[in-house]
């Protein structure tokens, strides 16, 4: 009843053409959009903004990355903390030795480098797939991580391999806050969402989706293989690049290779698989997943200790949040297997028939 | 479906009322305990947080607190891992009437993460061995306290070690060292300090690095071999040490050669090596046993009770556990410094007992005092120096236990200060901050 399309004609091709063509949507990514600019960074405390907010946003985005890669053009990666290694070092070094240039540029420019280390790492999907471009992709993981630990340069020879990065200045005005920083990720991110979103209706999404769907089909109805996919990679790489500065920038406050470790690049390809792989909301629920439920488990347990007076040991707290954590995400799976995304998805077709159903 | 996500949705509302609950009530000092009971590096952290843990039962049960404020703590696991221990930092760090006091993140990786964010919360930092070396130019890290024994002075008492055991400082020359070491924040903390003193006594030192978490150590033992060094210095950390000392023995190299730092030196690192860990020696700012009277009274007041942290007992007055009482007495004594400066009998907030860690002075008398005499070295903290020690001991495994071998060793501080001002000022010039004046300091 309430989430129905009919009766909303479309009379342009504008209109026809438009990112979310059902008013109810426009309406709930309106709100949606209000409530991220508005309301949270006028009623969430510090610790909802710093320590929850933040890092799942980044997350959101860092996963955003690898699902255009996996989700929608079929390229299997396990490079993607590597992505977001190259991005948060080149922001710190385009911070550090062209202070002039400003910050957000810098994030671009990172974002840049880490697509042109996409497109190197790359070209190896040319030639192969699957799990064997996944296995290449990790070659990318170690020698850039490898590279950034030894020449000294990326950390400006800092002897303990770890870096403060700088603070945030966007035209005199520093974004020390949490909620300024806050600001700051979610604009970036709602922007190359709406991007993101855009990008797979348009020929260059259709084209990665058809070489996702078979490549040699692809090729033969002419779309180029060689620039498909590397652009691919460069557009997830760019993405993962921006995300990693953010992390850095915005959350972790240092710059360090330890950050970016294989065990991230394994997460974020989890929170696709949970979320959903080909498809933009579920890169957010999948981030969602992953980053807050340990938290939530960890606060959650806090909470009962504190309520019903028991105190068990700490060590078997945690290590029955790893347990609790793991036995849900192998529920969901087992629940659906199509990830978060395709239960919203499922929630939608209800909702058209509801209240009605035959 | 539904009902996971309601009861999902109940475990929100329950956390975020959770922690509003501590708000509200006075006369108590919260100390966040954000350590680690989980991962590769649980035995160093279980440890360190039951030591302090029941030190400030102690001083509850015993004293009734500080001048009558208690304190409290709330546990949070940070897995040794950056992103969860920024997160845990957050969660706690307005808890408490006056938020927390201070906090000891116990990683240096964390310790550099929450450098700036402490500084703007004005919550000091508090990295008793370990953390960001340079900070102990207080003029420059006004809330980082880097304190008794940072990674360079440690470095320097350890070299002077070796050259007592070879017979003087004009004995290193052309001696071979080989620095073995974990490869992040921590482990390459010391290449500088290494690099500058291979120059001025003249060995060689070559850097190798063991990749995280360190139980693969095939090659690096083979090129150890190779070189056939005098010294090897083990900067490990959990599972690496025991791996690193069977690695010796598998190769033959002495194990009364390979000098470890603190955190290679614990009981929890040399038992699982079993034979192989005889004879290795190991860097120390605080000493094991359960002799002392410090941990006595902990015995008495907090385990007789049956309210003790550690559920093996027997870890009580092992290194990690001790050490976690040095941090515990380092929190209480600036605690109750603060409070003779900013009324007694009042929580502090954790600019206030910033002040309070700035002019800790904990002499031999003071010690004794808190009987804990030969417990940990004399302590004197400023706004110059934040470190206040930079002794450390040596004590040797002899296959049941470790038996200190020297007194406490004093740093070279003619190497290490100079650098830590060169690189703090390094450190001012790029995030333009302005050294403090001590002399304006009161």
């Amino acid at each position: 009843m309430l989430y129905r399309e009919a009766g909303q004609f479309k009379s342009t091709y504008a209109e026809d053409q438009q990112i979310f063509p059902i008013r109810q949507d426009r309406i709930a990514v309106a709100v949606l959009l209000a409530v991220a600019f508005v309301v949270v960074p006028l009623f969430a405390n510090q610790y909802w903004l710093s320590a929850i907010l933040i890092p799942f946003l980044i997350f959101s985005l860092a996963a955003l990355g690898l699902n255009i890669l996996t989700g929608y053009a079929g390229q299997l990666s396990l490079g993607t903390s590597a992505f977001m290694a190259v991005g948060a070092f080149m922001a710190y070094n385009f911070v550090l030795r062209m202070p002039w240039l400003g910050i957000i540029p810098s994030f671009v420019l990172a974002g840049l480098c880490a697509a042109a280390v996409g497109i190197v790492f790359g070209l190896p999907s040319l030639r192969i797939k699957g799990f064997y471009l996944a296995v290449a992709t990790l070659a990318c993981q170690f020698f850039v991580l490898w590279a950034l630990q030894r020449i000294g340069w990326f950390m400006n020879y800092s002897p303990s391999g770890v870096i403060a990065a700088q603070k945030i200045v966007i035209l005199g005005y520093a974004f020390d806050s949490p909620a300024s920083k806050y600001m700051i990720t979610v604009t970036i991110v709602a922007v190359m969402a709406l991007l993101a979103k855009n990008l797979v209706r348009s020929e260059t999404g259709r084209a990665f989706m058809a070489v996702r769907d078979m490549d040699v089909a692809a090729s033969v109805i002419g779309i180029p293989m060689m620039k498909t996919k590397l652009l691919a990679f460069a557009i997830s790489s760019f993405y993962c690049g921006v995300a990693g500065a953010l992390y850095v920038f915005c959350y972790l406050g240092t710059v360090e290779p330890e950050a970016f470790t294989l065990d991230l690049s394994f997460r974020i390809l989890f929170m696709i698989i949970i979320g959903g792989v080909g498809s933009i909301l579920g890169s957010f629920l999948g981030a969602a997943f992953i980053t807050l439920l340990p938290i939530f488990l960890s606060v959650a347990s806090g909470a009962f200790s504190h309520a019903t007076g028991m105190e068990p040991s700490h060590a078997l707290l945690s290590n029955l949040e790893l347990i609790i954590f793991g036995g849900l995400i192998i529920f969901f799976l087992i629940v659906e297997p199509h990830g978060l995304a395709r239960l919203w998805q499922i929630a939608k077709e209800k909702l058209r028939l509801w209240p009605f159903p035959h | 479906m539904k009902r996971t996500t309601s009861a999902l949705a109940l475990a929100l509302a329950a956390a975020a009322g959770f922690s509003g609950a501590a708000l509200g009530q006075a006369k108590e000092q919260f100390v966040p305990a954000n350590f680690y009971w989980v991962g590769p590096f649980a035995p160093g952290g279980s440890g360190i947080a039951g030591g302090m843990i029941d030190y400030f039962k102690m001083v509850n049960a015993r004293d009734g607190g500080v001048n009558g404020v208690k304190f409290t703590w709330e546990k949070c696991e940070t897995e040794y891992n950056n992103a969860r221990g920024v997160e845990c930092y957050e969660r706690n760090k307005k808890k408490g009437p006056t938020g927390a006091t201070l906090i000891h993140p116990l990683s240096t990786g964390i310790t550099y993460s929450l450098i700036e964010k402490g500084t703007a919360d004005k919550i000091p930092i508090v990295s008793v061995g370990y953390g960001r070396t340079d900070a102990a130019d207080g003029r420059v890290f006004p809330y980082v306290f880097p304190m008794i024994t940072t990674y360079w002075s440690q470095n320097t008492v350890k070299i002077k070690f070796m050259a007592m055991k070879s017979g003087g400082m004009d004995k290193l020359k052309g001696q071979k060292i080989v620095n073995l070491y974990l490869d992040g924040a921590y482990g390459k903390e010391t290449i500088p300090v290494l690099d500058v003193q291979a120059k001025k006594y003249g060995f060689q030192v070559t850097h190798i690095a063991v990749t995280y978490p360190g139980n693969e150590q095939q090659a690096h033992w083979l090129q150890i071999r190779q070189i056939q060094p005098d010294w090897v210095i083990l900067r490990g950390w959990g599972v690496m040490n025991p791996t690193a000392l069977k690695m010796a023995q598998r190769s033959g190299f002495a194990r009364e050669k390979i000098i470890g730092v603190w955190w290679s030196g614990a009981e929890e690192d040399v038992i699982p090596a079993g034979d192989a860990a005889k004879g290795y020696i190991a860097a120390g700012f605080n000493v094991s046993g359960s002799n002392y009277p410090v941990v006595q009274d902990m015995m008495k007041h907090v385990y007789a009770k049956g309210q003790g942290e550690m559920e093996d007992k027997s870890r009580v007055g092992s290194i990690y556990y001790n050490r976690g009482v040095v941090f515990a007495l380092v929190t209480v004594e600036a605690v109750r410094k603060a409070q003779e400066r900013y009324g007694k009998g009042q929580p502090m907030t954790g600019e206030q007992v910033r002040w309070g860690l700035e002019n800790l002075d904990m002499n031999e008398a003071y010690l004794k005092k808190l009987g804990a005499t030969g417990f940990m070295q004399p302590l004197k903290v400023s706004c110059l120096d934040h470190e206040g020690g930079g002794q450390v001991k040596f004590q040797q495994w002899d296959g049941k236990q470790w038996k200190v071998i020297t007194d406490w060793i004093s740093s070279d501080q003619s190497i290490v200060r100079p650098m830590i001002e060169a690189s703090a000022a390094q450190y001012a010039k790029e995030n333009k901050i302005t050294p403090r004046d001590c002399s304006k300091e009161s």
